[in-house]
């Protein structure tokens, strides 16, 4: 069966029809059009700090899907993700500087170069398996930013590369409302994209990879397409993302793409919990928000001002110490967090699932 | 001659780095990726106990690497050993996260600036000649000396005594290890230790000869492709691994362009693994291990 059973107890699948649909029952429906409301009166009713932050925080969750796609659901280990949304980001930088090329042109463009990037990441993958590949990515990484590095000093944009804000429809994407907008629908595509791979043939396919490849290629799946498939799928949405941060920051410089990116996509997706996109989300939120929310912390504690000049190394340690103890004492992330309390309503009054039932 | 003391030195720092990497994972399978921060820790230490015996020098030193051998126990026992047993990305990961908190600890208590231990304890730094008109600084030299004899007591450790046999069998078969009545969670701990301690020295060294602060992690990471050019689970490989990233990197520096600094340790990283994945020196079984 390619979609677990539907959460709400007392709903059943009736016809073929029923199988494929997204949304399954009337209380999801209604969620979701309240959810939508909910982010489209969001920038009218708070000041542009808040509509900024959630515009980071969809940029962040378009990331986070796809190296979620990647790591949690093909099972491949990627720790160069700086380097594809580098890569991404300086293709946008590029094409706009040297050839004036528009908008509609430059994204295409960084999901082009990310699909060739997915090919090179993921031939080792061939090869080698868990951490082998988790350090071939990680090498890929600091080739990636030297090119990048290589290319600012060369040209002579040592500081950056500058990039005006981009023209949707006629229609100057500059305001932070906009952006959010913009930023919103690239990341609803994304997440809708996911889920549909997941329900496919690829999506399984991946999912069978990530728990035995041995027994994958044995019931017919071509383990060494659908590994290259990943990688490109991912990766291409991962440069997209890039090309995005480059326009949204109308700015590149290969500063702001070090390992301390990728690790924090990772922490992602382990904060969020693997192997769901839900997760994803949930972790982009989180490490978006996480260190606004420290500082929030910080300058509640008395003797603010004399911590003021530590706030970034106190962040530091709060991030590292935060992915400890996901790491440690709750695997499953978020999500393992939330399908405990959604389980409890479901299932109340009872306590437990019944033997067989939904995983 | 320069350019072969230049390559000595540096392969002396990857090698002497590079066997903390080798030590932890030949014993748990832990690719331990925060060794450059626990390496910088080391160093942070003895500035800290310069400033404080700033009259006895040797005390500080010694000290510094007391406690960082004490670190690196201690960081096996709340922290890694939870994670035995647990999927190989799991552990990765955590020392990952592992690395950012101690890269925020080192801000918090000494800050960004760059430190200078040599001149709290009031040494000299002097250049010595060599035959073939090439120089090198005295802590250079110290470093080159400390590494032949880190690998000299790591190869007799291993070999001769009881604890490092215990290592190996560890190493090799943890089930049957354990059964024959080894403690694994000492062994373990012993091994990020002496990796602690080993990543310190070089660490302290580095930092005497020239300084300290947080660019010291990219030294770390820069070792990790001599240990796996070598092979992950072998010293000797570790050894001709530094030797090689070292040559290359001394290489580029002088003929090619000298930002390719950064990048062609990974470069060649690369190219092994696309050739021969489990390094010079190592089994070929690792890959199918993890």
């Amino acid at each position: 069966m390619s979609k677990p059973l539907p959460n709400a107890s007392g709903h059943f699948r009736r016809s073929h029809a029923d199988e494929f649909r997204l949304i399954e029952t009337g209380f999801s429906r209604t969620m979701l059009a309240l959810f939508i409301i909910a982010l489209v009166s969001f920038p009218f009713l708070f000041s542009s700090f808040y509509v900024d932050l959630a515009a980071q925080v969809f940029l962040a969750s378009i990331g986070a899907l796809s190296l979620m796609l990647l790591t949690g659901i093909a099972g491949q280990i990627s720790l160069g993700h700086a380097g594809l949304i580098a890569a991404g980001a300086f293709t946008a930088g590029i094409l706009f500087k040297e050839f004036a090329l528009p908008f509609w042109v430059t994204i295409p463009a960084a999901a082009l170069v990310g699909a060739g990037i997915g090919v090179l990441f993921g031939l080792p993958s061939l090869r080698l398996r868990g951490l082998y590949l988790a350090v071939s990515t990680l090498a890929l990484h600091f080739i990636v930013v030297f090119l990048g590095g290589e290319y600012e000093t060369r040209r002579g944009f040592s500081t950056g590369i500058l990039i005006d804000p981009p023209v949707v429809f006629g229609y100057e994407v500059y305001s932070t409302r906009a952006w959010y907008f913009t930023l919103a629908v690239a990341a609803a595509v994304t997440l809708w994209i996911c889920i549909n791979l997941m329900r496919s043939r690829s999506g399984r396919a991946w999912k069978s990879i990530h728990a035995n490849e041995t027994v994958a290629e044995a019931i017919g799946i071509g383990v060494t397409r659908y590994k290259l498939l990943a990688f490109v799928v991912s990766s291409s949405m991962t440069a997209v993302a890039g090309a995005l941060f480059a326009y949204y920051r109308g700015f590149v410089s290969i500063e702001a793409f070090s390992l301390y990116l990728t690790i924090q996509y990772v922490a992602m997706i382990i904060i969020g919990g693997m192997g769901s996109l839900l997760g994803a989300l949930l972790g982009a939120v989180f490490v978006t928000l996480f260190p606004y929310i420290i500082e929030a912390l910080v300058s509640v504690l008395p003797g603010a001002d004399r911590l003021a000049g530590s706030v970034f190394a106190f962040n530091y340690a709060a991030f590292g110490i935060v992915m400890i103890l996901f790491l440690v004492f709750e695997p499953q992330g978020l999500v393992g967090i939330w399908r405990r309390i959604r389980d409890y309503f479901v299932l109340w009054p009872f306590r437990f699932k019944a033997m067989g039932g939904r995983k | 001659m320069q350019f072969a003391v230049n390559i000595l030195v540096l392969a002396s720092i990857y090698a002497l780095i590079a066997s903390g990497y080798v030590l932890i994972y030949r014993v748990s399978r832990v690719l331990n990726l925060a060794h450059g921060e626990l390496m910088m820790f080391g160093a942070y230490l003895l500035v800290t106990t310069a400033a404080g015996l700033s009259s006895s020098p040797v005390v500080a030193i010694l000290l510094a690497l007391a406690m960082s051998l004490m670190v690196g126990g201690l960081v096996y026992l709340f922290l890694m050993r939870r994670m035995t047993g647990e999927m190989a990305l799991a552990a990765v990961l955590t020392t990952v996260a592992l690395g950012i908190l101690l890269r925020g600890l080192i801000l918090m208590f000494w800050s960004a600036s760059p430190q200078h231990p040599r001149d709290t304890l009031g040494w000299e730094n002097p250049v010595l000649m060599l035959p073939g008109d090439a120089r090198i600084s005295l802590f250079a030299a110290l470093l080159v000396a400390s590494t032949i004899l880190v690998y000299a007591g790591l190869f007799a450790f291993l070999r001769f005594s009881r604890w490092g046999m215990r290592m190996r069998a560890a190493g090799q078969n943890p089930l049957l290890a354990a059964q024959r009545g080894i403690n694994l969670h000492a062994v373990f701990a012993l091994a990020w230790a002496l990796s602690t301690f080993t990543g310190a020295i070089a660490g302290m060294l580095i930092a005497l000869d020239s300084g300290l602060d947080s660019t010291m992690v990219m030294i770390g990471l820069k070792a990790f492709p001599a240990a796996l050019v070598g092979g992950l689970d072998s010293l000797l490989g570790a050894l001709i691994g530094a030797l090689i990233i070292a040559a290359a990197e001394v290489g580029v520096i002088k003929y090619v362009d000298p930002l390719l600094a950064d990048v062609i340790p990974f470069a060649v990283l690369v190219v092994m693994l696309v050739i021969r994945p489990w390094g010079l020196f190592g089994t070929r079984e690792e890959l199918d291990r993890v």
